[in-house]
């Protein structure tokens, strides 16, 4: 069954991303171009988004998830060097090519060789973080 | 145009609710980045099969929807290659980093009132804007 409700959910997540514009990198670009000519459609994405999410995380509270033993724990809530540096990098890229990781999966049937280049360099940046991680954090500690 | 706001809204129902049923179902936060990350460094293997079925439904879906209802799907992207490599790797890199992108972070993370979720999206929003900024007025390569 939780395979079931992963393939229910990303398969929902996918079709929302598509029909949203989460997978036209004009639209995207569009929303990030605030000082130019600004295109609000993702902010109704957001916006639309964030509704069932509160919800459910509401209903979470003192239940059980049905297929697993609890629910995500509460996150320490410290904002640190590595949630900076990495969020200001992916804002970048997310900038410069309008595709975040759900949309550039979404988009890998009908995205072309843009779609999979973009994706295989996002999987190489993924597979590398690990030891340039160590190594950032060698380097500061000396 | 004028139905664009409404196609984000009714997408964007959709992806809270994919979301809703990934938490309220399996336990779990349905951040893009993390469900691949976990699965290309190997770091969370206990659960690869979930998140293996999760990629198959968001890789087929659309392109099944495409198909069906005869959408018209286009990503715009780029065809300049060092842009779409260089991008991909900054995302790779920094999702990981800062452990979540706009799926994590931003839906999952904000609507729970995460510090972390909301510190993380104003910081990539931030960098995004800027970016697109300097894109489009130093060098104009999008339009």
């Amino acid at each position: 069954m939780r395979r079931l409700v992963a393939f229910c959910s990303g398969s929902l997540f996918g079709v929302g991303l598509l029909l949203s514009g989460m997978t036209d990198t004009s639209k995207v670009q569009g929303w990030l171009d605030f000082f130019g000519n600004w295109d609000p459609t993702l902010a109704f994405v957001m916006g639309g988004a964030m509704v069932p999410m509160f919800i459910a995380w509401r209903f979470t509270e003192g239940r059980k998830p049905i297929y697993a033993e609890k629910f995500p724990s509460r996150p320490q809530s410290n904002i640190d060097r590595d949630l900076i540096l990495g969020s200001v990098l992916f804002g970048v890229g997310w900038g410069l090519a309008g595709l975040c990781p759900g949309p550039a999966i979404a988009s890998l049937g009908f995205g072309g060789s843009q779609s999979a280049l973009f994706v295989l360099a996002m999987l190489l940046g993924m597979r590398l973080t690990p030891s340039i991680r160590l190594q950032i954090s060698s380097s500061s500690a000396t | 145009m004028e139905t664009d706001w409404i196609m984000g809204l009714v997408g964007g129902l959709m992806i809270g609710l994919a979301a809703s049923l990934y938490l309220l179902g399996n336990g779990r936060i349905m951040g893009a980045s993390g469900i691949i990350g976990g699965l290309v460094d190997k770091s969370e293997w206990s659960s690869a099969t979930d998140r293996i079925v999760f990629l198959i439904g968001l890789i087929l879906a659309p392109s099944i929807y495409i198909f069906i209802f005869e959408f018209e799907a286009d990503t715009k992207a780029t065809t300049n290659v060092i842009i779409l490599i260089l991008a991909g790797l900054l995302v790779g890199f920094g999702t990981r980093l800062a452990n979540g992108c706009t799926s994590g972070h931003g839906v999952c993370g904000i609507s729970r009132l995460s510090i972390r979720g909301i510190a993380s999206t104003i910081f990539y929003i931030f960098a995004g804007v800027v970016t697109v900024a300097l894109l489009r007025n130093l060098w104009g390569a999008i339009q």
